[in-house]
């Protein structure tokens, strides 16, 4: 079982390869879309990636779920995650801080729960498990 | 002209790798462009027939029940030149692979000089989310049922070359 300091050097090290990005740039706190510039497609990479690197399987979705807001109406309102949406949001994400998306909880925040923190939060449970 | 940048293929070991040919031609229109007076096979077609040697293995892994689409070239280094006349072999190993997409490692070689390598990523398109399969442009399209044709063109010199060979019990 790997440290942490193992588990963020390794995901850190994953990232700089998938996403082209200098290691100073990802901190744990880096949102992968706004701070590392990641697309879409390049979650499939990290999927594969972090796959490799600490042999195991990331079931489709688990780590980024897909189309949150759109999954059930109840869950947005006016621009804002409701509180359903939010108690969805830990059940399917036990990895992000969905604390701090409750302080702010507008739809376009929804993207800033994908952190390199919050991957290695991933790995350590899946490794865990 | 057809979006083909794959003669044909040599090996195919199914869900694990391929390797396929093409014949750099005088007769393809762009290489009188690219470049005037130095005749080299642009890169970028390189990338192209290295993505349709390995979105048509990944393809295969699941029956062509997927649209695989390049999604993404993560690494690629040019270290040669390909010119009209040479034949160049692309080879793919598949290193990932499942419902959403796939992984290769590919080079690409004129005889045993290397001229490309690097991994190329693809993505089931069916299998992605709607607000990401929006995001994709048709031209990222790997292959169709038309580029699958190229597998043909193995049977069809596996065909010719047998009728040519004598069979075994002729005297």
């Amino acid at each position: 079982m790997p440290s942490s300091e193992e588990i963020y050097s390794k995901v850190q090290e994953t990232l700089i390869d998938a996403l082209g990005v200098d290691d100073d740039e990802v901190t744990p706190e880096a949102t992968l879309v706004g701070d590392l510039g990641a697309e879409s497609i390049d979650f499939l990479d990290i999927v594969f990636r972090l796959e490799k690197t600490f042999d195991i399987k990331i079931p489709r979705g688990e780590l980024f779920p897909e189309n949150l807001a759109a999954a059930n109406s109840d869950f947005v309102k006016d621009g804002q995650v409701t509180e359903a949406g939010l108690a969805e949001l830990r059940e399917k994400m036990p990895h992000a801080d969905i604390d701090q998306l409750a302080d702010d909880p507008q739809v376009e925040n929804i993207q800033n729960l994908f952190t390199v923190q919050m991957i290695c939060n991933f790995i350590s449970n899946k490794l865990n498990s | 002209m057809r979006w083909f940048w794959v003669d044909r293929f040599v090996e195919f070991k199914s869900g694990i790798s391929a390797t396929s040919i093409k014949n750099v031609s005088l007769a393809e229109e762009h290489l009188h462009d690219h470049f005037p007076g130095f005749a080299v096979m642009p890169g970028s077609l390189i990338v192209e027939g290295l993505a349709q040697t390995g979105g048509i293995l990944l393809g295969e892994k699941f029956n062509f029940e997927h649209i695989v689409i390049l999604a993404k070239v993560p690494k690629i280094k040019f270290h040669s030149h390909a010119c009209p006349g040479d034949q160049l072999r692309y080879h793919a190993d598949l290193i990932e692979a499942n419902e959403e997409g796939g992984r290769v490692n590919c080079t690409a070689h004129v005889g045993d000089r290397l001229v490309t390598e690097g991994e190329i990523i693809f993505a089931h398109l069916d299998k992605m989310d709607s607000s990401m399969a929006q995001a994709i442009d048709q031209k990222n399209f790997v292959f169709s049922m038309g580029l699958m044709s190229i597998l043909d063109v193995d049977s069809m010199s596996e065909a010719v070359n047998q009728t040519s060979t004598p069979p075994e019990n002729s005297k």
